[in-house]
């Protein structure tokens, strides 16, 4: 039998340090589905997901009572809408209530993949997909929305970006009443992973199979914990924990994905290696790295203490798990991370140092709240900002920001739930507009002569 | 299948008669049980062959737990591969 000891560490992490698997996301294509007639495409994506998911909620259900681990999400992630509207024509919010049906019927919490990639122009079907997101977000619940703006590959799509400020600040605009929840949900990426299962940018790839499992770990408050066994262990210690904490926490998500799809009768896709933090105590990302010795998030170092959380998670997660995909990162959500709160909240932690720590972790400027009368020009802005970082670095960006509507800096919006809460943070409001109004594409970086 | 059944908390008379009773109850085989003194609480493992239990798996999850709370103790039953994937490579 095993010893008494790791058995009672693992019981630990689960009770008292808010180790879970954060999601089980079902991949489903819905190529198949493509149709002249948009009536009849939204049946067959009714049909489909509706046949493909019946069981996913149960199951996960199921592994979380016998494994005694807790699955907090069961979501699904679609093939990006844009290249059903190309086919269809006709109005695509009509996807997006089709898709809300399916996830109610179903009952997963979120279906990602309204969704549009346009890194490198805009295709049939992109602009009516991009141009009703507002208005998809507003009317529905349980739908995400991402666009991909730019690639290493292909350069940045500054059509789209500029874009993208209007559309973030309409889906702002649409939900003021709602507590501007629709850009919550709107992801605008550089080099968006296809597997991802996280949302709001989760979508299903059109070089995924027809249908996959992917899973994404989570454990911010396991990582700390360990951390906080060794407070006077140089940074070599601290690195080593991390990783070996990242090997367990990556095991279960490993175990997990593994049955799911054998209980499912699905491939297993992708282990999301990521460190998801919640608003809930002792579950932030924040507090492992004031844990390293800042005082707070925010401070000088705070770059470097990520840097070094980021990689060592990746190093001890690559070998639990037999493919590893998504985003595989540390994430830091501002809203949905206590300690990223008080930090913003204090004026420690300001947008510039998280667009710093963007270069050197798995996602982008996540769930921050920017004033209600930012213009669209200085989100574009922003997005073109950590597009580029993206670009150059060959890493994934993303940008998820909410402008509160009718509120200032300083004043709180609350989502409620996972997405959290925030302080209104200062952004600097010096006009980018020329630049952005230009258009254009910014060309691919070049990939040799790294010297 | 295998199953861990883990108790932990303040020591009182009859912990491992009644956990052994519910095992007995739904034919489930106890193969190996350590226990010890950690930091002042009383920790016992077992380790249990749950394939002929009379009732599903969750079933018995759930009345071991409820069973905990009725010693005000912490008792929990899992799938041995959750400590496995953990702890072996």
């Amino acid at each position: 039998m095993i010893n008494t000891h790791d058995i009672l560490e693992t019981i630990n992490m689960i009770r008292q340090e808010n180790l879970d698997i954060r999601t089980i996301t079902m991949g489903i294509s819905l190529l198949s589905c493509a149709d002249s007639d948009i009536h009849n495409s939204c049946e067959k994506v009714y049909e489909k997901i509706c046949r493909r998911a019946s069981r996913l909620v149960e199951t996960g259900e199921q592994i979380e009572k016998e494994y005694g681990i807790p699955i907090i999400h069961k979501r699904i992630a679609v093939t990006p809408i844009s290249m059903l509207v190309a086919a269809s024509g006709g109005d695509p919010v009509l996807y997006a209530k089709t898709l809300e049906r399916a996830a109610q019927t179903v009952g997963v919490n979120f279906i990602g993949g309204y969704s549009a990639l346009v890194q490198k122009g805009f295709a049939a079907g992109d602009r009516a997909l991009i141009d009703s997101i507002p208005e998809a977000l507003a009317e529905t619940e349980h739908i995400c929305s991402s666009v991909n703006v730019g690639s290493t590959k292909a350069g940045i799509n500054m059509d789209a970006v500029a874009t993208m400020g209007q559309i973030v600040r309409r889906a702002a605009e649409a939900t003021a009443d709602k507590g501007c929840i629709g850009p919550a949900k709107l992801v605008v990426f550089c080099n968006a992973p296809e597997d991802n299962p996280f949302m709001a940018g989760a979508f299903h790839g059109a070089g995924e199979p027809d249908c996959v499992i992917n899973v994404g770990v989570s454990g911010p408050g396991v990582v700390r914990a360990a951390l906080q066994k060794i407070p006077h262990g140089n940074i070599t210690d601290v690195a080593d924990t991390v990783k070996k904490t990242a090997f367990k926490i990556t095991r279960v998500g490993q175990l997990v994905a593994k049955e799911a799809a054998k209980r499912l009768g699905v491939p297993f896709g992708i282990v999301d290696l990521s460190l998801a933090p919640t608003p809930a105590v002792g579950d932030s990302v924040a507090h492992i790295l004031e844990e390293m010795g800042l005082e707070q998030c925010g401070a000088h170092g705070t770059t470097a203490c990520l840097a070094l959380l980021n990689d060592a998670v990746k190093k001890g997660g690559v070998m639990a798990s037999s493919h590893v995909g998504g985003l595989s990162g540390a994430f830091i959500p501002v809203s949905e991370d206590a300690g990223m709160i008080a930090a913003a909240e204090n004026g420690t932690l300001t947008i510039e140092k998280l667009e710093a720590m963007t270069a050197v972790c798995s996602v982008g400027l996540d769930m921050i709240i920017i004033p209600g009368d930012t213009t669209a020009e200085v989100i574009s802005g922003l997005i073109a900002d950590e597009a580029a970082i993206g670009m150059v670095n060959s890493k994934t960006t993303a940008v998820r920001v909410i402008p509160a509507i009718g509120k200032e800096i300083g004043d709180t919006l609350n989502f409620g739930g996972l997405l959290g809460y925030g302080p209104v943070m200062r952004l600097n409001t010096a006009s980018p507009a020329d630049f952005i109004h230009r258009g254009g594409r910014i060309p691919a970086p070049i990939q040799s002569l790294k010297n | 299948m295998r199953a861990i059944i883990t108790v932990v908390g303040h020591d009182t008379v009859g912990i491992l008669a009644k956990i052994s009773a519910l095992c007995a109850r739904h034919n489930v085989n106890i193969i190996e049980v350590t226990q010890s003194i950690l930091q002042d609480m009383f920790c016992m493992i077992m380790l249990a062959d749950v394939s002929a239990c009379n009732v599903a798996f969750t079933t018995l999850a759930d009345e071991a737990k409820a069973l905990g709370e009725e010693m005000n103790l912490s008792v929990n039953a899992m799938h041995e591969d959750i400590f496995n994937s953990m702890h072996r490579i």
